[in-house]
């Protein structure tokens, strides 16, 4: 068994397991908050993914203080990750907000409620 | 001090809507008339920047903007190639060309339209970061910016999409969008990680030197069709556009239409840029042709069941998506083959044309729609009649919208339509005539709502006399103007317009 290897996986595989909770999340729930809790973690799958792609076994943090060399990680990834984190924070705070908007008018946060743009 | 306006144009055309976006509130605290003016002025100082990044494209070529200065060597010897890229070329201006004007006509529009709503600072605002958010992301170049600016535009459409908070499916409609499009974002970024876990790099001009063709490329190339159709409303990914349409308010609704078609452009971009023959062009092609026969029939068989204006427009506004679809199909399955000469540009050119017409007579039609509902407060056609004795102006700019839409000639949207039809009827007799069948099902749609709403008895219970207010008639007019201008030189607008947008696609 070369347990690096499944080793070396593992982020890949979580980010797999987490994606397909969330996706199911908002496939499977009626409850309107409970799916944006779905989209949650659908984001940090995500934002798992990006890190995990940036990982260079044995490489030097992309930190200037740190670093003992010019080679470093290109930081690429985590920059995009962190702007993915700021981006994930305001698309939930405004989900959020219109749940809140949704409950007042419709007195309800089931989806099976919430379905009068067709009439 | 010596700044090369024309060189910074791109980053500008982003710059002053964000630097407005944020200014207006600012100075609403001060003076409302100043806020108006504002607003304006941030848009007409974009269109500056904008004509002036076209004629430089026009004129003189394409070229890379890099942020923080340097220039770009596909070798990747320059440390540059990881800096952030605008790309203005043919496509990116003719998008931007097509956003400010359905933009300005809009705003114009909203002065009155918008006047009796509060929180109009945040309106603006809003509007500012839509079309930021757009322009973003038809001029960057490389993968994470756009998903960047498509997440900048989505948020911002949908807060404008739920903008009337009091009515409750306005807030019921932006939850839907929301929803559709945040997930949407989180496939395209598993997609780019895909692309940069193999290749390093999140550039399209790096990218598209270094793709293969190899499995994950076409996984990541599925998920960006399916998200990018999704953006653009194409069926079967299209039921959140009726709802956010119909429910947005109707100056919103007519720069929406160009947001949805920036993901139009995108796909465009992705499909002929980043893949091009790396992939089985044919197949790819095929897809984005049934896609587009699918939009084209099941949009304008929905619209003719449906009793409310707005939801009506925004139906055909997904069968009119199958158009470009169809067109610019055709161009990708011939991609690369001596068909492409024959028939195979035309089809494209005829797609891409399409776009910017269509932005401007259902524009139009959306906001004749909004006008009528700001007049009478109905939104069911079957209540609605007789508005012919009084909006007189709203029936003139209706009828110059739906016989454009419906292609009848010589209006713009006959133009685009006859190049469809004679190039795809080379490639696919059967095709052409399912465009041809669903134009006269629009043009029949269209005559339905033209009567129900215009004809009839003068009914003076449902509304006072008179046409809507002059700024709202000054919007339609200008994008009535401009339908008028491209029916009336179509062959300019495709040699100068239409042409360099086909060419930097990467056909030739």
């Amino acid at each position: 068994m070369n347990w690096e290897a499944i080793l070396m996986t593992m982020p890949y595989m979580t980010v797999v397991i987490l994606f397909m909770i969330g996706l199911f999340t908002v496939l499977f729930k009626k409850n309107l908050i409970k799916i944006i809790m779905g989209i949650a973690i659908m984001q940090n799958a995500a934002n798992l993914f990006l890190v995990s792609l940036a990982y260079r076994r044995g490489e030097h943090a992309p930190v200037f203080t740190s670093a003992e060399s010019t080679e470093m990680v290109m930081p690429t990834a985590h920059a995009l990750t962190l702007t993915s984190i700021v981006i994930g924070l305001a698309t939930t705070a405004l989900l959020l907000s219109f749940v809140i908007m949704i409950k007042k008018h419709y007195g309800s946060i089931n989806t099976d409620d919430v379905r009068r743009c067709k009439e | 001090m010596n700044i090369d306006i024309v060189q910074h144009s791109p980053a500008l055309i982003l710059a002053v809507p964000l630097l407005f976006a944020f200014l207006t509130p600012l100075v609403d605290r001060i003076s409302e008339k100043g806020r108006d003016a504002l607003f304006f002025l941030g848009l007409i100082i974009m269109a500056f920047f904008v004509a002036i990044m076209a004629y430089e494209v026009y004129t003189v070529g394409e070229w890379s903007y890099v942020f923080g200065g340097g220039t770009v060597t596909p070798t990747g010897a320059d440390s540059s190639f990881f800096r952030i890229l605008f790309v203005a070329d043919g496509v990116s201006a003719m998008a931007s060309i097509t956003l400010t004007i359905s933009a300005i006509g809009a705003a114009i529009y909203s002065y009155t339209f918008m006047k009796d709503e509060t929180g109009l600072n945040k309106f603006n605002t809003l509007f500012f970061l839509m079309v930021a958010g757009v322009n973003g992301m038809v001029l960057t170049g490389d993968l994470f910016n756009l998903f960047v600016w498509f997440e900048v535009a989505s948020v911002s459409s949908a807060a404008l999409i739920a903008f009337k908070t009091y009515e409750g499916k306005a807030v019921e409609a932006a939850l839907k969008y929301m929803i559709i499009s945040v997930i949407g974002g989180l496939f395209f970024l598993l997609s780019i990680g895909f692309l940069y876990g193999q290749y390093g790099v999140l550039n399209y001009q790096l990218l598209a030197e270094n793709i293969t063709g190899t499995n994950l490329d076409k996984i990541a190339l599925t998920i960006l069709v399916v998200v990018l159709a999704l953006k653009a409303g194409a069926v079967p990914l299209h039921f959140i556009i009726p709802d956010a349409y119909s429910m947005a308010p109707g100056s919103v609704t007519a720069v929406l239409v160009v947001a949805s078609q920036a993901g139009l452009w995108v796909l465009f971009r992705v499909v002929f840029t980043l893949y091009g023959v790396a992939v089985n062009t044919l197949t790819i092609g095929w897809i984005v042709i049934v896609l587009g026969i699918l939009s084209m029939f099941i949009g304008v068989t929905m619209a003719l069941v449906q009793k409310t204006v707005k939801r009506l427009m925004a139906y055909h506004a997904i069968s009119q998506t199958g158009y470009m679809l169809l067109g610019v199909g055709v161009g990708l399955a011939v991609l690369g083959k001596p068909e492409m000469g024959l028939y195979g540009r035309t089809a494209m050119e005829g797609g891409v044309f399409h776009i910017i017409n269509h932005a401007m007579y259902k524009g139009l039609l959306f906001l004749t729609a909004g006008a009528i509902i700001f007049k009478t407060g109905i939104r069911k056609l079957d209540d609605l009649g007789g508005l012919g004795h009084s909006m007189k102006w709203t029936m003139g700019f209706f009828i110059i919208g739906a016989l454009a839409i419906a292609g009848i000639p010589p209006f713009n949207g006959f133009a685009s339509k006859l190049m469809i039809y004679k190039s795809v009827y080379r490639f696919n007799p059967l095709l052409s005539i399912i465009a041809m069948v669903v134009s006269i099902l629009t043009l029949a749609s269209f005559v339905k709502v033209f009567h129900s709403i215009f004809m009839g008895p003068k009914d003076e219970d449902i509304y006072d006399t008179g046409d809507v207010p002059k700024p709202m008639l000054a919007g339609m007019t200008i994008l009535a103007a401009f339908v008028i201008l491209f029916s009336l030189f179509p062959g300019a607008v495709v040699s100068n317009i239409v042409e360099p947008a086909v060419e930097a696609l990467g056909v030739i």
